[in-house]
Order: structure tokens, then C-alpha cells, then sequence
């Protein structure tokens, strides 16, 4: 089935020349890609209230897609941006409970050593250097991977609903959110969901 | 001039462009990444750099008209520029890029103004440069023919 293999990667940067290249980079990669300009953009289609942290069910950003749904197997931002630095979105993704298992790689045109080892200690899985290359995205794949098999080793009885009621079930949200969140706010959602399919 | 020959003036031209540090190995990155599903993405990316440099441009000259010079928001401007440039492999163009953030950093003025002047220089050199290019290689797609690796 396709959907195994088809990763969704977004990517952040503020240069419009970047973000064409890294959509080109990445599709040819086969990925599904989503670029943002900004990191507070980033958090949005994440489903994440800058503030606060707490997937916002009633947020009028979305979409009757229902972006909060569609999974992001991965984050790739670059370091340097107006506002919110690359750095900064990094520690805002590890920082959410439901965000915290996406894997986020860091693309900077600068080598600074102290700046790379900050980014892995805060836990980026790459730091690529600019300009991106074909090659450099083949290290991704594993890193997206490792987090799908994560997902399958949860308890039984997630997995069992999940394949029951639709084949590309958002593993990560849905666990977060029974973590995170009360009862009576996930009922409303898991409805949502069963009659999207 | 035939076919043949128009083919052959391309790959020369493109060659001299490597040769004289215009262009570098990241503008062939951008020509792999070319294809039958996407048969304009060099001249796509390439016309945004043209765009988003021409802006550049008129953000670094104001800045610099100004009273008293911003030189955080020169060298953020500038550092934006090395950034496309280094993107699309406009190696020249690079080159004065890191030139003129010395001068930010010295936050010597007369220095921007000559950076920025030959920023200017380079930027229109490669820019007609590239338009030639792809003018030569849409008279051989026009011809019937079709672009030599």
C-alpha cells in the first residue's frame, strides 16, 4: 500500500527560493511535502497554540480537511529566521507532548560548530548543511521510519481501533491526545475522524 | 545556425559560465532536478532569485541612504542574498556577498557602499548571463530539438 511509504515531511524557511528547492528536493525523494514560511506557521499546521501548547480543537485555522489530522512524519526548518529561529521551533516541537516524537532536521548555510552541537543536544536527528543536496535527504527516510515502528510497538488496543476505523490513522496525535487531553474533548475528535473516512 | 550548431553554443556558453566562477556545481544540482514532470524548474527558481535579489537590492540601498545606518539589517539583508545566491549556485555573486558582510561587521560605510556597488555588478552580470542562457536553449527547444546535458 502506498501509504507506508509516503512520508510527509514539512519544511520551514523564510526564503522562497529555499522553499522551492527543498519542495523539489523532497519530491523527487518521494515525500509528500508541505512548506511553511515561518516557524509560528510551522506550530499552526502542527495543530500547536504557540501559548499554551494544547492542540486547539476549535481553532478556526482549520481547515474542513482538518490539517491537526494529517500526519507530519518530519520537520525540516532552517536555523535562521525572522521571529522564531529554527532553534526555537526545535524546542517547541520537543517541548509538546504531542509533538515530541516528530524528528526535526536543521538546515543552516552557516557552519558553526557551537550551533550545530546546540541543535543535536535539543534534539535534532541531522544538521544539514546549505545547500541541501539530493544526497542529504537520503538520511532522512531512516529517521522517519524508526518513528513509524515506534508507533507499532504501543499497546494493543490503540492499534486494534486504529486499523478498524482507518488504514492511515494519525498514530502520534491520537496517542497524545489521550494522554493530554480529557475524555469528553477526544470523543467529539474520534467521531470527526470515522466520518472523514 | 542550425540545430546543431545552437546546441553546440549552449553547452560552450554554459561551460564558459562554470569556467568564470559565475556559475557553480549547485546550478547543476537545480538542472538534475529538472524533468519531464517539472520542465521549467530551473527557470522557476531562477526567476524568483531574480525577483527576490531585485528587492534586496532596493532594501540594502535604503538602508544605506539612511541617516544613521542600520548595519543589523544591512548584514541580515546581505546574509539573505549570500543565502539565494549560494542557493541557485550564483558563485560570483556569493563571493560579493561575504565581502559586504566584512564591511557590516567593520560597520565601515564606505565599504557597504562599494560592496553594494559591486553586488549590483555582479548581480546584472549573471542575470544576463542566465537570460541569454535560457533564451539559447528555448530557440533549440523551438527548433525541435532538445537540451544538451
Amino acid at each position: 500500500m502506498a501509504a507506508d511509504s509516503e512520508f510527509h515531511v514539512l519544511a520551514v524557511d523564510d526564503s522562497i527560493i529555499d522553499r522551492k528547492l527543498i519542495e523539489r528536493l523532497l519530491k523527487t525523494s518521494s515525500f509528500q511535502v508541505t512548506t511553511v514560511d515561518s516557524g509560528s506557521k510551522a506550530l499552526e499546521f502542527l495543530g500547536l497554540h504557540e501559548d499554551d501548547g494544547i492542540i486547539n480543537t476549535n481553532t478556526p485555522s482549520v481547515s474542513p480537511n482538518n490539517h491537526q489530522e494529517v500526519e507530519v512524519n518530519l520537520v525540516i526548518t532552517d536555523y535562521c529566521m525572522p521571529g522564531m529561529t529554527g532553534y526555537d521551533l526545535l524546542k517547541k516541537i520537543k517541548e509538546s507532548s504531542s509533538l515530541k516524537n516528530i524528528p526535526v532536521v536543521i538546515m543552516s548555510s552557516e557552519n558553526v560548530p557551537s550551533r550545530i552541537s546546540r541543535c543535536l543536544e535539543e534534539g535534532a536527528e541531522e544538521f544539514l548543511l546549505k545547500p541541501v543536496r539530493l544526497s542529504d535527504l537520503n538520511k532522512l527516510r531512516p529517521h522517519m521510519l524508526k518513528t513509524k515502528i515506534k508507533d507499532h510497538q504501543e499497546p494493543e488496543k490503540q492499534d486494534k481501533e486504529e486499523k478498524q476505523q482507518q488504514p492511515q490513522s494519525n498514530n502520534n496525535n491520537r496517542k497524545a491526545m489521550e494522554e493530554g487531553i480529557s475524555t469528553e474533548k477526544i470523543r467529539p475528535r474520534l467521531n470527526g475522524i470515522t466520518a472523514m473516512v | 545556425m542550425d540545430l546543431f550548431q545552437l546546441q553546440r553554443r549552449l553547452v560552450d556558453y554554459r561551460a564558459s559560465l562554470y569556467h568564470e566562477d559565475f556559475l557553480d556545481e549547485q546550478f547543476s544540482q537545480l538542472q538534475d532536478l529538472q524533468d519531464e514532470n517539472n520542465p521549467d524548474f530551473v527557470v522557476e527558481v531562477v526567476t524568483l532569485f531574480f525577483e527576490d535579489s531585485e528587492r534586496l537590492l532596493n532594501e540594502l540601498a535604503k538602508a544605506l541612504e539612511q541617516p544613521i545606518i542600520d548595519f543589523k539589517r544591512v548584514d541580515a539583508h546581505v546574509h539573505q542574498f549570500k543565502g539565494s545566491s549560494s542557493s541557485i549556485g550564483a558563485q560570483r555573486v556569493q563571493k560579493a556577498c561575504i565581502a559586504f558582510r566584512n564591511y557590516c561587521e567593520e560597520q565601515n560605510v564606505e565599504g557597504c557602499l562599494k560592496c553594494l556597488q559591486q553586488l549590483r555588478h555582479e548581480y546584472s552580470l549573471v542575470k544576463t548571463k542566465l537570460e541569454s542562457m535560457f533564451q539559447l536553449e528555448q530557440q533549440i527547444l523551438s527548433a525541435g530539438g532538445s537540451i544538451p546535458m
